[in-house]
């Protein structure tokens, strides 16, 4: 994306006021998780016997957990996991769906019923427990999350990219790169990618919320970020048996999931509507 | 009809095939030696050279693919290593607890979503539309964990009015299921009541526009038989596609709420099977998920060739 185009989203963005929001939560949350060595009052593993489980308060403003870890720090290198998990899912997911996505509408034939298969087999299998399923025999680790929840999301991309240049390929100008000679590579390349990136980059927001729930959920249990590294879903899971004695240490990891997935969700809408008129 | 069943359900074969590859091809994934890891921390020869032989190992990949197929089609998915009995046999056991909840969490959904759409879609624009595109947003952005453990916060520990965990058997005593299991039915229908008032609205709207709406109205009917008896019948036919096609969330959110409430069924039999490292569980698990998945949007389609009459002619 140009300078310019990107000014003129900018300036788009900026005319819906949730959009643009809910844009701006998600770049504190980014800005919070690259600073997070800077901005955490405390170190986010260091246990303190003296402070355990101690309610929200001037000196650890959002509690401390069952060892005596600050929780607003836990949960400022916790966003790291979480945001982390959402872009690089993303980019795995993109890096195998839109190049077989490609293939698939532009190749056509045997090559295209083979991939519709697969994604269709892809499909068949529900997104968490396909991911559970990867995770689980790739190992636990946060990585191995993320590669999981890549190849879970990446059947989407695989159907929209297909479908999207399946359409492009009936518009005239293609008829046109045909007529004049150009080699199939450069009508792809030049002609159909173009021309079918903007429903793709709004399908890549709204599917950042929800890797960034998914890796919450692998990490819940216990398939994400392994202790003690911090992660907003591991923090729930110890959290769950607090409940009684420390509520603080479920309520703020917890809100912190859902004002990211809310804003992620609020954005790609925003997004979406931006680029598809009609939907106003 | 039949023709269009027999059709439908030889038109998945090709992907149930696939699925099963993929589904094989899992254990390729596993770091290591299979068989070492399948034997677990005990490691003795005997025991690896039995699982080495079980597996095929020492086969190509696609010769250990036809064992395996011809296993998995005979309802032969191994043995669980943890509690030793058939994988099928152990998810049969599981499955009527998660087809409870998933039951229960499609009536609350389906209780929520299609009057909030309704309402959303007869009052588009007003503080009620506004007010639902609010909770349907809120339903598709909260975590059902998250949700479960302030529903336990709430109802649970504060107010003592539910269990927080555990399952009773409906047979031995009907009431003290029902209160296992409201809140984790209300969990994970949360999620989907977003999505069917998603589409009840969207689809209401489509139908409120049509011309025989207009009929219905000019010939004075009130506007509660044109919405319940006119409307409403014909927006509902997407529901049911929706309905198969949320059995995948229903399936993914049943494993999360049943960790938290501590539900005995198929969704933790997953999870305490990877953390066993109970892998042919695990293998199962997913294939059998996605049988039923594919099952369930046969059965989707085939209820909506049998309702919607233009489709049989």
């Amino acid at each position: 994306m140009s300078t310019g185009s990107f000014l003129v989203l900018f300036k788009r963005l900026k005319a819906k006021p949730v959009a643009f929001g809910s844009t701006i939560v998600v770049f504190l949350f980014v800005v919070l998780a690259i600073a997070a060595p800077l901005i955490a009052p405390f170190d986010p593993i260091a246990s303190s016997w003296s402070v355990i489980k101690k309610a929200p308060s001037s000196v650890h403003w959002l509690g401390t957990d069952e060892i005596g870890r600050d929780i607003l720090s836990r949960i400022i290198w916790g966003a790291r996991a979480s945001l982390s998990a959402g872009f690089i899912s993303v980019l795995i997911s993109l890096a195998i769906g839109f190049p077989l996505g490609l293939i698939a509408g532009f190749v056509g034939g045997v090559l295209d019923s083979l991939i519709s298969r697969v994604t269709d087999a892809l499909l068949a299998c529900p997104f968490l427990i396909l991911a559970i399923a990867l995770a689980s025999f790739m190992g636990p680790s946060l990585i191995n999350a993320m590669i999981s929840i890549g190849i879970s999301a990446s059947p989407v991309f695989i159907r929209l990219t297909r479908g999207q240049v399946i359409d492009v390929m009936s518009q005239d100008f293609i008829e046109a790169a045909v007529a004049i000679g150009s080699n199939p590579l450069k009508i792809a390349l030049s002609h159909v990618v173009p021309n079918i990136t903007t429903p793709i980059i709004v399908q890549a927001s709204l599917t950042i919320a929800a890797a960034v729930i998914a890796e919450a959920s692998l990490s819940f249990l216990g398939l994400g970020q392994q202790p003690p590294s911090p992660s907003w879903g591991s923090m729930l899971n110890t959290a769950k048996d607090y409940l009684e004695s420390a509520p603080w240490m479920a309520i703020f990891p917890g809100a912190c999931i859902f004002l990211l997935v809310v804003c992620f969700n609020l954005m790609g809408d925003g997004l979406r509507e931006i680029f598809d008129p009609k939907l106003d | 009809m039949f023709k269009f069943l027999v059709s439908r359900i030889l038109s998945i074969v090709p992907t149930l095939l696939l699925v099963s590859m993929m589904v094989f091809s899992l254990q390729q994934l596993m770091p290591g030696d299979p068989a070492k890891i399948l034997a677990g921390e005990e490691q003795s020869p005997e025991v690896v050279a039995y699982f080495r032989a079980k597996l095929h190992l020492d086969d190509s990949l696609i010769t250990r693919y036809g064992y395996w197929i011809k296993d998995v089609t005979s309802g032969d998915f191994g043995v669980s290593q943890r509690t030793e009995q058939p994988v099928l046999q152990l998810i049969g056991t599981k499955l009527p607890v998660t087809f409870e909840l998933a039951t229960l969490a499609m009536f609350f959904a389906l209780l929520i979503g299609i009057p909030a759409g309704i309402l959303s879609a007869v009052y588009r624009g007003s503080v009620i539309d506004h007010g639902v595109n609010v909770v349907a947003l809120w339903g598709l952005s909260t975590p059902n964990f998250w949700l479960g453990i302030l529903m336990i916060l709430f109802f649970s520990v504060y107010l003592g009015w539910l269990p927080a965990s555990g399952y009773v058997s409906p047979v031995d005593d009907l009431w003290g299921n029902l209160k296992t299991m409201i809140m984790p039915a209300f969990v994970l229908g949360n999620s989907i009541a977003a999505v069917i008032m998603r589409h009840t609205k969207s689809a209401m709207l489509g139908v409120l526009s049509s011309d025989y709406i207009r009929t219905a109205r000019a010939k004075g009917l009130s506007e509660k038989d044109v919405i319940i008896k006119h409307a409403l019948r014909n927006a509902l036919m997407p529901v049911i596609t929706l309905g198969a096609l949320e059995l995948g969330t229903l399936l993914s959110g049943a494993v999360l709420t049943e960790q938290i409430f501590s539900i005995p069924g198929f969704g933790k039999m997953l999870v305490d099977a990877v953390f066993n490292r109970d892998y042919l569980v695990v293998q199962g698990t997913v294939l059998v998920t996605a049988c039923g998945y594919m099952f369930a949007n046969v059965a989707a389609d085939f209820a909506y060739f049998v309702v919607n009459p233009r489709l049989r002619r």
